[in-house]
């Protein structure tokens, strides 16, 4: 096996503003033959390195059908993200990865999916969704379900808009604490459950979001009669190795690192909500 | 040398061969793994108690020193006896040997591309333990576990563990602190070690655990011991195990802590914790680590390290802004959770090995032997305490 500690330089090829604290960096790898190599699957991560500072676990939001350029959304706010942040295109990152179980993409195929996501939570998923829409006839409805705090705090608008535009596709969007600007639903992302129709039986739902967001939504899909076999989470915890060696990302029995992030819900069930756990 | 004898041994019989060195020639072992090329380390009195040190001479060893072991307590007094191995540890396993507390992982210099890594892997070395443990071998079969798995072989812990040479010592004493025999990992070393000994009277029982231990062994042509002094090793074995005061209870594990999550013990426990993490040091088992990245000065270049953390520090549940386990609650639970509990479904054995050393060098003397039952044991509290802040 390959010393999995080894960094590869990665260049910024851009980089997008997409709030007032949060960067989504477009990295490519320098060496071509480890650009060659790599391929993720949506739901993985990366440990994103800058020289001189430190590592820092981030989802890989790009499609993983274009590996050669790995998006990377990142909000500020410890030592290393505000770091990256003073960065400019031309300068070098390192990464890691990819690391951990992504979505239930093979699974999933010939069934509805319902992707409930909450603030930044929408990033690891956005791998997922042009998965299946790269694949759109190998799928049922797909249902976006998307919750803000404010309208500043909605990345990713035109891709959105661009969404809503496939066939049997809705995009639902929500805010808890809108502006005048917001012409969407005024509410928690839970409220928008009730404003589409699910089949519990064909249908896969994928979950990111705050983890309130995922312990009071998901009884409700439940009681709607979706099997918890049926519902993924996307957990997050602090993550140094990637390997499941540091202990840093543990929940119960698991190591988020290695067995998730993206974890079957009936797994995590009785983890979840717990405190310090 | 990883290629040992493979499963649990079991108690050796009055009519197991085994080779007799006397204690009195022990330096020729020292010796002999010297010639082989061996560092040999043994353990060595410092600042009060007994550490991992580079020995050349047996009159470096601990001779006529007993320690004695209580919760948050550790003395070492000397008899008039010559007894070599009268000291049963010090606050050191097998662990630092090959998880080291700082283990440099990679060298990054900057250049045109933006850096370069090469891996700094340490020196292979070949060093030759004197004295370890049933305990820290039980310790050390469970660290291979974490580091050398079917899907990821740790190259730095490996190119450690590759060189390292382990003699053994039966215990025929007891600390107030043991608990070996409960945990099934002790007093009698079971697997992983190259060569054991037994001490009785003067006498070293000598076994083989491997094939490089069987080599060492012919090295010394020794004696064949005799069926009493082999029949009277085991009676000693046995009765320091009879004489364990302390138990653990594993029957119930890893389910019935899962569910004493909300137990008002975890409070009372936290009252008296001072999350100084002397426990996770000092354990056998424990793995977690943290990386360190260091910029020289030019910033040119940069050691990027791995070094060992624990569970108890308050960076290790942070996570963007706000912590997992900001309480001590929360990481005594975590901490003797994952031990007793979520290591059983991790990797298949419990994380404790029944050494006592949490107990000891806990300045509060804190003991997880009576933690556990009393965690078991339904508590009062009332069932609010399973709501979370937020109501759900």
């Amino acid at each position: 096996m390959v010393n999995p500690y080894v960094i590869h330089p990665a260049r910024i090829v851009e980089k997008i503003r997409e709030a007032e604290d949060i960067t989504t960096y477009r990295l490519q790898l320098v060496d071509e033959e480890a650009r060659r190599r790599f391929r993720f699957k949506a739901g993985q991560f990366n440990m994103v390195y800058l020289f001189g500072v430190g590592e820092v676990a981030i989802s890989i939001v790009s499609d993983p059908d274009e590996p050669e350029l790995l998006d990377h959304t990142i909000r500020t706010v410890g030592r290393t993200t505000k770091a990256i942040a003073d960065l400019q295109p031309g300068d070098a990152l390192g990464i890691r990865g990819p690391f951990g179980e992504g979505w239930p993409l093979e699974e999933a195929k010939g069934r509805n999916v319902v992707i409930v996501t909450g603030g930044l939570g929408c990033a690891p998923v956005v791998g997922a969704i042009e998965y299946i829409f790269r694949r759109r006839e190998e799928y049922g409805s797909v249902k976006i379900l998307h919750g803000v705090k404010t309208p500043h705090d909605l990345l990713y608008r035109e891709r959105f808009d661009a969404w809503r535009r496939h066939p049997d596709t809705e995009v639902l969007l929500t805010s808890d604490q809108p502006d005048k600007t917001w012409c969407y639903h005024v509410g928690v992302v839970t409220e928008l459950f009730e404003q589409v129709s699910i089949n519990p039986a064909k249908s896969t739902v994928l979950m990111c979001g705050p983890e309130i967001m995922m312990r009071l939504g998901v009884p409700i899909l439940m009681r709607r009669g979706i099997p918890a076999t049926a519902i993924y989470v996307s957990l997050e915890r602090h993550m140094e190795c990637g390997i499941g060696l540091c202990g840093h990302c543990q929940m119960g029995p698991y190591f988020l690192c290695k067995d998730g992030p993206v974890m079957r819900y009936d797994r995590v069930e009785q983890w979840l909500g717990r405190t310090g756990v | 040398m990883l290629e040992r004898d493979e499963g649990i041994r079991i108690m050796a019989t009055a009519s197991e061969t085994c080779a007799v060195l006397p204690a009195a020639d022990l330096q020729r072992l020292l010796d002999t793994l010297s010639a082989k090329g061996y560092r040999v380390v043994g353990p060595i009195v410092r600042e009060g108690s007994v550490v991992w040190e580079r020995i050349i001479s047996v009159s470096e060893l601990p001779i006529g020193w007993r320690d004695q072991q209580e919760p948050g307590r550790y003395r070492l007094e000397q008899t008039s006896s010559q007894e070599v191995f009268g000291v049963v540890h010090g606050p050191q396993s097998l662990k630092p040997f090959v998880f080291a507390p700082r283990e440099p992982l990679l060298q990054i210099t900057r250049s045109q591309d933006g850096f370069t890594t090469s891996p700094t892997l340490p020196q292979p070395e070949k060093v030759a333990v004197i004295g370890a443990r049933a305990c820290d071998l039980a310790g050390l079969v469970i660290q291979d576990r974490i580091f050398l798995n079917e899907t990821y072989r740790d190259p730095y812990y490996a190119t450690r563990r590759d060189g390292l040479f382990v003699v053994a010592v039966n215990c025929t004493r007891s600390l107030q602190t043991c608990f070996c025999a409960s945990m099934e990992t002790g007093p009698r070393a079971k697997c992983g070690f190259d060569l054991a000994l037994t001490e009785v009277d003067g006498q070293l029982l000598v076994e083989t655990g491997s094939e490089a231990g069987r080599d060492l062994l012919s090295n010394l042509s020794l004696s064949t011991s005799s069926e009493q002094l082999n029949a009277e090793a085991v009676t000693r074995i046995e009765a320091c195990a009879h004489s364990q005061v302390r138990r653990l209870d594993r029957s119930r594990l890893p389910q019935a802590l899962y569910e004493a999550h909300e137990h008002p013990r975890w409070d009372e426990v936290a009252g008296r914790c001072l999350a100084c993490t002397n426990c996770t040091m000092v354990c056998p088992t424990c793995f977690c680590h943290t990386v360190e990245e260091a910029p020289d000065l030019s910033h040119q270049h940069a050691a990027h390290a791995r070094l060992w953390d624990s569970c108890f520090s308050q960076e290790h549940g942070y996570i963007h802004g706000k912590n997992i386990r900001p309480t001590i609650k929360d990481r005594y639970r975590m901490w003797l959770t994952h031990k007793l509990a979520s290591w059983i479904d991790q990797f298949g054995t419990s994380g404790c090995v029944g050494c006592g050393r949490c107990i000891t060098w806990c300045p509060v003397g804190i003991d997880l032997t009576e933690e556990l039952p009393a965690l078991l044991t339904p508590g009062v509290k009332p069932p609010s305490a399973l709501q979370h802040k937020d109501g759900t």
